[in-house]
């Protein structure tokens, strides 16, 4: 049970920015911003970025639908996502992303600890400003988004099959804001 | 020194925010909507908050800069020191307890928030959107306490700073300055 009145049947996120539309708001406008619009980094790797963060929050809801999000994206390649969560460094992405993933795990756990070397490794593999700017900021999001949904007992899906439809539709209309059932 | 090249006059969050304006943009109107947007909460009562998580991340620019702008709003510098090294015995409703309770969970992780937190809030008098609020810009300010730290920028140590940057935010607040930030090369 939430820890306040939210629509009913509706899980994660999307009830609680029905619950304050007007937080709501900009809230969808930095993920969409994050995770969609111009940027070094394609969308299904930013996807893996935020799936990863949320993962090692143990954030069930933002784990498994930015992870359907992120297969939805990858496409033929959908495998690699479960493989990113198992171990990342044996995962078949580029070193590139490894560095940034490495960076983003930094981040969750205690975003002091992200080295010069950390920063130099990514940067070693090709890795610009904006990818690393990109990969803090989309990791310090879901550390917020994580506790927005967790820290307010948020309904979430037990069934693949929600969480494919929304990963779906992430990955096709991208974050639009919902609109309150008439 | 900060891992990717910033304004050198805009230590902390301020140069993260104008390196890439558009993300800006939704997180600088977010924490005017919580910070300064009506509220149940005092001003004073939210900036405690965004205090007590940013110290509990032990971002020293983010509790310093908050803590100047709840002392400002206070007008009194003790009350926000005490939350900040023990809430429960700090000079603070018993609502306020509840809620930086709540608060310090959130800033471990969303799940450590109780049943328990949530009914002790509730006897306190908290409302829904208390609580909502206080569970929104807690996981607000892991944001920013991550991202200011993640990416290394610089923390200024003179107390002058902070102390106009308090003043900056209780009075013009959290929006981007009209005009921009070149104006306070000048100052510096």
């Amino acid at each position: 049970m939430s820890h306040i009145p939210l629509e009913e049947g509706v899980p994660g996120i999307r009830s609680l920015v029905m619950y304050r539309p007007d937080t709501g708001k900009p809230l969808y406008e930095l993920a969409q911003v994050l995770l969609r619009d111009e940027s070094p980094l394609s969308p299904a790797e930013r996807e893996l970025i935020a799936t990863y963060v949320s993962h090692k929050n143990t954030c069930k809801f933002c784990a498994s639908s930015h992870a359907a999000a992120a297969r939805y994206l990858f496409d033929q390649e959908s495998g690699v996502v479960d493989l990113v969560l198992d171990d990342y460094q044996s995962a078949p992405i580029s070193d590139k992303l490894k560095a940034l993933l490495t960076i983003a795990g930094r981040v969750q756990e205690d975003a002091r600890t992200v080295s010069d070397e950390d920063v130099a490794l990514a940067r070693s593999f090709g890795a610009n400003d904006r990818d690393i700017h990109d990969t803090v900021l989309i990791a310090a999001t879901f550390c917020m988004f994580n506790r927005y949904v967790d820290g307010l007992a948020t309904l979430t899906p037990t069934e693949d099959a929600a969480y494919a439809q929304m990963g779906e539709r992430m990955g096709t209309i991208g974050y639009v804001l919902p609109q309150k059932p008439a | 020194m900060s891992h990717i090249p910033l304004e050198s006059h805009l230590p902390g969050i301020t140069g993260l925010l104008e390196y890439r304006q558009d993300s800006a943009k939704p997180i600088r109107e977010l924490t005017q909507l919580l910070l300064r947007g009506e509220s149940t909460l005092t001003e004073a009562e939210r900036e405690l908050i965004a205090t007590l998580v940013s110290s509990r991340n032990q971002c020293r620019f983010c509790t310093t800069a908050h803590k100047s702008a709840a002392d400002i709003l206070l007008g009194e510098s003790e009350t926000c020191e005490m939350v900040i090294n023990d809430f429960e015995s700090a000079p603070v409703g018993e609502k306020m307890k509840s809620l930086l309770a709540i608060a310090a969970h959130v800033q471990k992780n969303g799940k450590n928030v109780t049943e328990g937190d949530v009914i002790r809030a509730r006897n306190c008098g908290a409302t829904d959107r208390e609580i909502h609020d206080t569970v929104l810009i807690a996981a607000l300010f892991c944001l920013y306490n991550k991202y200011v730290d993640g990416m290394a920028s610089f923390t200024p140590t003179d107390p002058a700073f902070y102390k106009k940057l308090g003043e900056r935010i209780t009075t013009v607040g959290y929006n981007r300055l009209p005009g921009g930030y070149d104006q306070l090369k000048t100052q510096s």
